[in-house]
């Protein structure tokens, strides 16, 4: 009995959460059209949300990328097409690891990093002196980050793509002896412009959608304690990978089906 | 208690008030009247609900039964635009002064006047100057909030809720965790502001003296009951004698030094669990619910 007592409970309480969070989302992006007339607003939140993420987006891109290059040439080279590399570490860069390993770590990176500060903003009575104020909190805190998360994702997922292709160069033309040419040139004519770099682009856009999203309602949602804010900031990063691993899935499916 | 009188000239009237948080009822149909113009005081232990109730009154909170009247509009009933017009007319001092931290003591105080104001940049820091000369702080406007004392803070907290010239200002425990001196400023820092800006002040505290010394009504507040109201000296004089065991500070009294327990010997005796158990009761469903949340 009691059982059932409890699944009734967390799936109610469950429910309550998505409704909180979808009022949270549609008073948020209301606020939007306020961020706009106030640029400084925003400008100060790219730079904490979008570059300062710069390094470790490119030193991981940079790693991705080198180790792609090693285990591609590996399996390539046993087919004798090593010459292929090149669209092999950008395709599944510019696919998939770019928007998925950008995401994650944005998540850990800047969406904890924003939870955190939410909470505590929240914890020390920052948000309802606002209030009181008769400033709107969504507006003037909530929005302009979310805005910021948004618009870096899909730069940073770009970065990272980037940075990697190079990567994997240095490792596939430097190291192992591919050819330079036939690494560039055979990029050029696999990837599709529309099929691929389109649809890692719509992928990141979802995810600094999502994830941003997930880092500000839990932060404004959090018990507004140390222990409170810190579950707040586990959940984020919990959450976050949850949904961009899940969605990754489904848009891969919806995108790539037909090939 | 019913036998308060309404008066004409009030600028909160709190009418029939009930909240409850959860289980727990915080207020119980309870009525109040702030006079505009003077310094009304709301007394009563910690976990009273003393904040609530200025949250109730700031339309932060919104209440089970009854109503709250601030300037002669039911502000639970409010639009969100006219809550917000209404708000800016009210000052509100959070315990913990709640300032930006990311900004400097003069931002802070200016961060209401850019919002709401279209004023010259030469016109917002006179001002700003003007309202930290009178708190005594226009010499520490370039400072971070974490460069603050406690008491310091609470003063530029204090300069932020009248840099819009509000009507009336809440002070949630103004006087909590001050050392004698800052203690003494505030004090008169309140009753110079009530005088010199013809502001209405709502305090809520548990500092008997500081507070009976500058209030001209108070009312006492126990477990969602005004059980106590008048001037300082009325309160003072009361027989009621858990007025006198509040207004006095004894440790026993009508309100009892122990948390409701079991007897003290058998409690001793049969300990149920061992006492590091750590083992939820097995009913505790809240407990259990957050942890999967």
């Amino acid at each position: 009995m009691e059982f059932f007592q409890n699944l009734g409970a967390s799936t109610r309480s469950s429910f309550t959460k998505l409704g909180r969070g979808s009022y949270f989302l549609v008073h948020l992006l209301a606020g939007i059209s306020s961020v706009l007339v106030r640029p400084r607003l925003l400008l100060k939140q790219l730079h904490s949300v979008g570059v300062l993420s710069f390094l470790i987006i490119s030193i991981s891109g940079l790693f991705v990328g080198m180790v792609l290059g090693l285990q591609g040439f590996y399996i390539l080279s046993r087919f004798g097409a090593e010459e292929t590399l090149g669209v092999m570490v950008a395709a599944s860069l510019v696919r998939e690891l770019g928007p998925v390993v950008t995401a994650l770590l944005f998540a850990g990176r800047a969406g904890s990093a924003l939870t955190a500060e939410i909470g505590l903003m929240k914890a020390t009575e920052q948000l309802s002196g606002m209030e009181m104020m008769a400033i709107d909190p969504i507006k003037r805190i909530i929005s302009p980050r979310f805005l910021a998360g948004f618009l870096s994702m899909p730069l940073l997922a770009a970065l990272f793509s980037c940075v990697g292709i190079i990567g994997g160069q240095l490792v596939g033309t430097g190291l192992l002896g591919v050819d330079d040419g036939a690494y560039w040139s055979q990029m050029q004519a696999n990837l599709d412009f529309q099929g691929d770099i389109i649809n890692g682009v719509i992928k990141s856009i979802v995810f600094g959608f999502v994830t941003s999203w997930i880092a500000l309602f839990e932060g404004y949602d959090s018990i507004p304690t140390a222990e409170g804010v810190s579950r707040a900031t586990t959940r984020t990063v919990v959450n976050s990978a949850f949904s961009i691993l899940g969605l990754d899935f489904i848009l891969t499916a919806l995108m790539f089906g037909d090939n | 208690m019913d036998n308060h009188v309404p008066t004409q000239d009030s600028i909160v009237t709190v009418h029939n008030l009930t909240f409850s948080r959860g289980e727990k009822k915080i207020f119980d149909d309870i009525s109040l009247e702030f006079e505009r113009g003077k310094v009304t005081a709301i007394m009563g232990p910690s976990g009273t609900g003393k904040t609530t109730l200025l949250k109730l009154i700031g339309g932060q909170l919104f209440p089970d039964h009854g109503s709250i009247m601030v300037s002669g509009r039911n502000i639970h009933h409010l639009k969100h635009d006219d809550l917000y017009a209404l708000r800016k007319r009210m000052g509100m001092l959070f315990q913990s002064g709640a300032l930006l931290t990311d900004m400097s003591v003069f931002e802070n105080v200016a961060y209401p006047l850019r919002e709401h104001t279209q004023l010259p940049e030469s016109m917002i820091r006179t001002l700003v100057l003007m309202k930290l000369e009178a708190v005594g702080l226009r010499g520490a406007r370039n400072l971070m909030p974490n460069e603050l004392s406690g008491g310091m803070a609470r003063r530029v907290a204090l300069a932020r809720a009248i840099a819009l010239d509000p009507m009336m200002i809440l002070y949630d425990e103004p006087f909590t965790g001050q050392d004698p001196i800052s203690m003494g400023a505030l004090v008169h820092l309140i009753k110079a502001l009530n005088t010199t800006l013809g502001l209405t002040s709502i305090i809520v505290s548990h500092d008997v003296h500081e507070t009976a010394a500058i209030a001209d009504y108070i009312y006492v507040l126990s477990e969602g009951k005004v059980i106590g109201q008048g001037t300082p000296k009325d309160i003072f004089d009361s027989p009621s004698l858990w007025v006198q065991q509040f207004m006095n500070g004894a440790a026993d009294g009508p309100v009892h030094f122990h948390y409701p327990a079991k007897n003290y010997m058998e409690d001793l005796l049969h300990s149920e669990k061992p006492i590091f158990s750590r083992q939820r009761p097995p009913n505790d469903r809240t407990t259990k619910r957050k942890r999967y949340s």
